[in-house]
């Protein structure tokens, strides 16, 4: 077999094979439940309801969209350049452990110290990409391994930090750190209702993305990087300049999933913060195509997954990691069926 | 620097560090196979878990070790099967494909460890394989209890590297999986089949891969717990740059990877675990494996189609 591209595409060709994919992660969703002994449209309406069914339900899906739309903006960008930042777990760390140094004692007016952590959870953040990056420039070590063994050593870090220099000495022995003052927690959007500013801050992230890949010319130039690096150098786009530039934003939103996970809804610092948003946020990107504001919807609809599989496994007894193989396989055929929206397969 | 001497200098300490060198060197040797024949496999620490997985839980059915050494390799080439398909014919790429096979065999692993297993709370041990003192050469002092007093297991880890080396330098079916990661168009040429081959690579190199995550459950563990790859996949991708896609020195590079890591272990329990904090010692393998990247990225010949698709109508 071999794929001949399609010049100009049907309709049934652009929207088909999505539609096929999102039917076909459906179906296993069936077979899982099946397997796993229980009715499949029962569980698929308790995944529903358990992610959209209540107000409840809601907040708690967008609350865990925020952090998703932070890394999967990350992870959006950097691929973009071709960049592979697999490390959005380690950054985000990174900024939730400024945000806890930064926010655990109170030194100035809260309308200057709550920018401040933010600012300075993006900065490190942005570095703990850089390292990668310039590897990868200057000795041209591949940053996928790079950025991967990252997150490894960052967890080990925090996890040294949570047992030593930052432990909660009321944390009764449970491994966390000192908690961020009260006054510099992100506030409500609603009072009253549990959604803090953090998401707020993730959509606005978004369309600032979107307006610089759209309207910037480092959007051009980041483009060009990743469409053909070897052409873009040749028409004087600075290549390695723009990668780096591309890496301390990809860092920079990364770590602010880590800041408003801190200061928005957790309050503190422990090993197990983000249960693999990094990871994920790379399935919220592939999925919207590396379109910021679809990030938005795939993020929503990750954390629906995840939310909704979560309720539903204390009602009916399908394992809970029924989310993360649907994840998966939502990605895989996702990417095939983009591919063959643009290409047609010839049997010979 | 004596207490650093004595542990070098011990047969016990040889004789760990060969151990925690077996899973990576069935992985390391799986994955190369796939970056000889142009695709990068990061399914790898996934397809470890399942291997782990698939391997315990057989053998927990009832069935003999050997069985479970088969069973966790056919599992590994089921998932290498998906991701040659999505990668090899329809040229997706090999990021996205090998970071949604790594997260899928994750998944189903823990999915049907659960389905299986809902109740229990401590891990269910298995019978593992034991150690097997070849006879003759494990009574050779230092290097009797050192290298031949290992399991079957770790035996076959050196066998297969062996394979793996004579087959890709000396057979003709090596020089054609060097000739497709090499150079697709002119092995197409020459009449071989790019796709086959690519693809019999990526699926053998993952039933590899997944015999190394077996060991870890059938000759180190005994039980299988979700997070007990822990990385080890990446390292082993690390590992393949390091040894310059050559089965020799990645096997070398095995060996002192292991080495270093049975080193912080032991260093943690001398009086400089006690000034350290312990997660520096744990943290040192990965910052190796940074370090030995950057060293050898350099002068390193990268199989020049590695990650190219090919595509039989394109010129």
């Amino acid at each position: 077999m071999r794929l001949e591209p399609v010049a100009n595409p049907t309709a049934a060709r652009r929207y088909g094979p999505p539609a096929l994919a999102l039917a076909a992660t459906v179906i296993v969703a069936s077979l899982l439940a099946l397997i796993a002994g229980a009715n499949p449209f029962a569980t698929l309406g308790l995944i529903i309801d358990g992610a959209f069914g209540s107000r409840f339900a809601l907040l708690e899906t967008l609350n865990r969209a925020t952090p998703l739309i932070f890394t999967g903006l990350a992870v959006a960008v950097a691929f973009r350049a071709k960049l592979w930042n697999i490390g959005a777990e380690a950054q985000l760390y990174a900024g939730a452990v400024v945000t806890v140094i930064v926010g655990s004692a109170s030194w100035g007016a809260v309308w200057l110290q709550l920018p401040a952590m933010a600012v300075l959870a993006v900065i490190a953040g942005a570095l703990v990409l850089l390292g990668p990056v310039i590897l990868k420039t200057r000795y041209g070590v591949d940053e996928v391994v790079t950025t991967l063994l990252f997150n490894f050593i960052m967890l080990l870090f925090v996890s040294y930090l949570v047992e030593g220099p930052l432990k909660d000495p009321a944390g009764m022995g449970w491994p966390k750190s000192v908690p961020v003052e009260k006054e510099l927690r992100l506030p409500r959007i609603v009072e009253g209702l549990r959604l803090h500013w953090g998401f707020a801050l993730a959509l606005i992230s978004a369309l600032a993305i979107w307006v610089m890949q759209t309207r910037t010319v480092l959007g051009y130039q980041i483009r060009a990087v990743g469409q053909n690096p070897r052409a873009a150098r040749f028409a004087g786009i600075p290549v390695n300049s723009v990668l780096v530039k591309t890496a301390l934003i990809s860092g920079g939103l990364a770590a602010l999933a880590g800041f408003s996970e801190v200061a928005g809804l957790k309050g503190h610092l422990s090993r197990d913060l983000s249960p693999g948003f990094g990871y994920t946020g790379i399935i919220v990107a592939m999925l919207a195509v590396l379109h910021p504001l679809g990030v938005i919807l795939t993020a929503l609809f990750m954390a629906g997954i995840f939310v909704g599989a979560d309720s539903m496994s204390r009602a009916a007894d399908v394992p809970t990691y029924i989310a993360d193989i649907l994840m998966a396989v939502a990605l895989l055929f996702m990417v095939l069926a983009i591919l063959l929206t643009r290409y047609r397969v010839v049997w010979r | 620097m004596s207490m650093l001497w004595e542990i070098l200098i011990s047969a016990s300490f040889w004789a760990a560090a060969i151990r925690i060198a077996s899973p990576l060197i069935f992985a390391t040797m799986g994955e190369l196979i796939c970056e000889r024949a142009g695709v990068l496999n990061l399914g790898i620490e996934g397809i470890m878990v399942m291997g782990a997985f698939t391997g315990w839980f057989a053998v927990y059915l009832g069935m003999p070790l050997g069985m479970g050494v088969v069973v966790a390799f056919a599992s590994g080439m089921l998932f290498g099967l998906l991701h040659s398909v999505l990668t090899v014919p329809f040229g997706l790429s090999q990021h996205v494909v090998g970071l949604g096979v790594t997260l899928l065999a994750t998944a189903t692993a823990a999915f049907t460890y659960r389905l299986a297993l809902p109740e229990v709370t401590s891990p269910p041990r298995i019978e593992p394989f034991q150690p097997w003192e070849l006879p003759v050469l494990s009574d050779i002092p230092f290097f009797g209890e050192a290298l031949f007093s290992q399991t079957a297991l770790t035996y076959l880890a050196f066998l297969v590297a062996l394979a793996v080396a004579l087959v890709l330098t000396r057979t003709p079916l090596g020089l054609a999986l060097r000739a497709v990661g090499e150079n697709p168009a002119a092995a197409a040429a020459q009449g071989l089949s790019v796709t086959g081959l690519r693809m019999g690579a990526v699926i053998f190199g993952s039933g590899l891969m997944a015999v190394g995550g077996a060991f870890l459950t059938l000759s180190a563990f005994s039980s299988f717990f979700f997070d007990m790859v822990n990385g080890r996949g990446w390292i082993c991708i690390a590992l393949v740059v390091f040894g310059a896609w050559r089965p020799g020195k990645a096997v070398l590079g095995a060996i002192l990877f292991a080495a270093f890591d049975a080193l912080q272990v032991r260093l943690q329990q001398t009086p400089l675990g006690a000034v350290l904090p312990y997660q520096l010692f744990l943290a040192m393998p990965y910052i190796l494996s940074i370090l030995a990247l950057v060293v050898m990225s350099r002068r390193a010949e990268v199989p020049q189609a590695l990650m190219i698709p090919y595509n039989k109508g394109e010129r």
